[in-house]
């Protein structure tokens, strides 16, 4: 009996087509659900950070279905293109953003000992690239839109990357120095006596700002910016599309807090007290709270202006990340 | 491959004899883009409309359109008799609804010489106050919010909730509040109304820290605000403007001091001005404004007598003697002034409006180019205007 089953297992489930096809629906699975817990969270902190109580209706229990009517809302809207707007373009560029949206989780570790769907060597590498695809499409949507409030928001989004990505990538560079790899798990496991944000400490700092501005989220939400320029290269979509783009949005608040978390609190390694909790958890709970950091800045800041994003991150943050850089590599030669 | 701009003719090559145009030097061909932010935009509270032009972000001429939104009231207040004319008024600009009514009703005693009451005239200016300070919440909040701060607006609208219910416990009304009549007022105030207001003048200076925390003290407010928009005294002047726009270019004029009304005179406050006239300045002055009013309302409470609220038995048709008369009062947004000539009917002849909203937006092409786009909203959300007022 057993053997038989044995067989059958080594037959089906381990064919590597089955589990590809597992992974896939599980990334999918958390592409779609993970974004909503965010998406939740965010409306009920923000409404009682501002007095107000928040969806409270559907669902019953203080409105936890909200996000599901929502999307059933935004299936039902009728699906809109301009008449001057490039059709093919404007059609796909919701996929180009969401597709690396969806590619990063493939490679975010969420526990120890194979609680990701691939260990890729090039981890960091690949979640870092993969995810500046998205303004390729930002830049679709802004110039096929016809619309000249979606082409200053997708103009503004480009021009917002050229800012954020260098310090980013930097940030991250001084991690994988000390690390001495590029795989996530293999940066998580390597911080099981300490967690780089003690000696990372200006690297963290700088890897949140860039994620912020990565994800155009306030203070540095200028490309979407709704009081000037309405909705940036999302105005002209509705319905199904324009949930893809939101979709998106929060899904990487929760790939970069995820992959944050990873780089420099230590991934599933566990507080020297508590080491009970399981690895999963950990990790869990700190993509938790650096998301309602997200969460929280977008309750308290007003909008930098793109010129002043610039000269900060060319100013300050690639300085400082560069000097980060260097003193990784003499302490990594020294000690 | 060089290209010879003098003759136009692209030398060598399978190309040579074919003349091409090239226009400007060998940069692309750039032009200027019109937009046209409004009459539906988040941020024109309502339906102004501005023509821009812009090279990039930068906003090389900028005209606002007026008129989406005319309701001709003052042709309407031809037609309709003194009475009337309260209700009329005080929905031009709906945020300061009470600033309105009291300024025709000041016109109308003051052409038939009419003596108002003492403690109407201190209930007029504690309500007239009340009602400054839920305008100027109003855009302390809108501000933020233009500038991508979510949060004051809320707060502005819990504190706004407050000073509603309160006014609607005297008037019955929560935003157009015809509390006004020719001689003084509707009613008395209500039982324990001065308690009321007593205890939320506490609350609301108390709250008004909330403001200063997540906006004046914000560093990334100081950048989006501080030497962006500056208007000179000079051209505030050429303009007319008035209200927080003028003194936050430095110059103290207010007709609550310069030329007081009601018991405005008998009231201790300042008017707080500006250094150099930016968008920091005008939200600045806002913010100060709402301390002096709150000032004046506690004044009000020591002071207020008791007596009657009209000066007897008023007739149904009014009929003010023939004659013209012009009041200008400090509402909310700057000065506003009735023009009114009677011909010794019911109605006005003729009641002209100077709105602060029309003479403050009309100074928005001689501020506005040489700045950005996102600067625009700045500079928009401080000049502090209602549509309604601007278009009449």
């Amino acid at each position: 009996m057993i053997a038989v089953s044995q067989q059958i297992f080594e037959q089906y489930i381990n064919n590597v087509w089955i589990i590809f096809g597992l992974k896939i629906v599980a990334v999918v699975g958390l592409f779609l659900t993970a974004p909503m817990v965010v998406g939740y969270v965010e409306h009920k902190t923000l409404a009682h950070m501002q007095a107000r109580l928040g969806p409270m209706e559907a669902g019953k229990f203080h409105g936890w279905a909200q996000l599901i009517a929502d999307g059933v809302k935004f299936i039902q809207k009728e699906d809109i293109t301009p008449t001057a707007a490039d059709k093919f373009v404007f059609t796909i560029a919701p996929g180009i953003v969401m597709v690396p949206a969806i590619l990063v989780f493939f490679v975010v570790p969420f526990g120890p000992n194979g609680w990701w769907a691939e260990n890729l060597d090039v981890g960091v590498f690949f979640a870092l690239a993969i995810s500046s695809i998205s303004v390729i499409g930002m830049l679709a949507a802004g110039w096929s839109s016809a619309n000249k409030f979606s082409l200053i928001g997708a103009v503004r989004g480009a021009a917002q990357l050229i800012a954020y990505e260098l310090p980013l990538l930097l940030a991250t560079a001084a991690v994988v120095m000390q690390a001495g790899t590029l795989s996530l798990p293999g940066i998580a496991a390597a911080q099981s006596h300490y967690w780089y944000v003690l000696p990372q400490f200006a690297g963290f700092m700088l890897f949140i700002i860039a994620s912020l501005a990565e994800l155009s989220r306030p203070p540095f939400d200028m490309p979407i910016a709704d009081s000037e320029i309405i909705f940036g290269h999302m105005t002209e979509y509705t319905g199904v599309k324009f949930a893809f783009f939101l979709l998106t949005e929060y899904a990487g608040i929760v790939s970069l807090s995820a992959i944050a978390s990873v780089l420099f609190l230590g991934g599933w390694q566990p507080l020297p007290l508590i080491k009970f909790v399981p690895g999963p958890l950990w990790i869990l709970g700190k993509t938790g709270i650096l998301s309602f950091i997200v969460i929280w800045l977008r309750a308290t800041y007003p909008r930098l202006r793109e010129d002043q994003l610039q000269k900060m991150a060319w100013k300050y943050m690639i300085p400082i990340a560069l000097l980060d850089i260097l003193l990784t590599g003499i302490f990594k030669v020294v000690f | 491959m060089a290209v010879d701009v003098k003759s136009g003719i692209l030398p060598g090559g399978p190309g040579e004899g074919v003349e091409v145009l090239v226009s400007g030097s060998a940069d692309l061909a750039t032009e200027e883009m019109l937009l046209n932010i409004g009459p539906q935009h988040p941020s024109t509270h309502g339906v102004l409309r501005l023509v821009i032009a812009l090279d990039g972000e930068m906003i090389h001429s900028a005209e606002p359109v007026v008129g989406y939104m005319h309701r001709g009231f003052e042709k309407m207040a031809e037609v309709r008799d003194y009475r009337q004319i309260i209700a009329l008024v005080n929905r031009h600009d709906w945020l300061s609804a009470f600033c309105n009514e009291l300024g025709v009703v000041l016109a109308v005693e003051k052409l038939m010489g009419l003596d108002v009451p003492l403690r109407a005239q201190w209930i007029r200016v504690m309500m007239a106050e009340w009602n400054r300070i839920l305008n100027h919440l109003m855009f302390l909040g809108s501000f933020g919010l233009e500038l991508g701060a979510m949060t004051p607006m809320f707060y502005a609208f819990r504190e706004r909730e407050d000073i509603q219910e309160l006014m609607e416990a005297a008037t019955g009304a929560r935003l157009h509040f015809t509390y006004n009549r020719i001689g003084g007022l509707k009613e008395d105030l209500p039982r324990g109304f001065m308690q009321h207001s007593a205890a939320l003048v506490k609350k609301i200076r108390h709250r008004m820290d909330d403001y200063a925390g997540l906006l004046l003290g914000n560093e990334i407010f100081k950048q989006r605000t501080v030497g962006i928009g500056k208007l000179p005294g000079s051209v505030a002047k050429e303009f007319g403007c008035s209200g927080p726009i003028l003194q936050a270019s430095g110059i103290a004029e207010d007709s609550r001091k310069t030329e007081p009304y009601l018991t405005y005179d008998q009231c201790e406050f300042e008017v707080p001005i500006g250094v150099q006239g930016d968008s920091f300045d005008r939200f600045n002055v806002l913010f100060q404004r709402v301390h002096q009013s709150l000032s004046i309302i506690e004044q009000v409470h020591d002071k207020m007598p008791a007596g009657p609220i009209m000066p007897g038995k008023m007739p149904k048709n009014i009929k003010p003697p023939e004659g013209w008369i012009y009041a200008r009062t400090e509402n909310p947004l700057g000065e506003c002034g009735y023009y009114l000539v009677s011909k010794g009917g019911k109605e006005p002849w003729r009641l002209k409006m100077r709105t602060p909203s029309f003479s403050n937006v009309s100074m928005l092409p001689a501020l506005l180019p040489g700045n950005l786009l996102p600067d625009l909203i700045a500079i928009l959300g401080s000049v502090f205007f209602v549509v309604g007022d601007v278009d009449r």
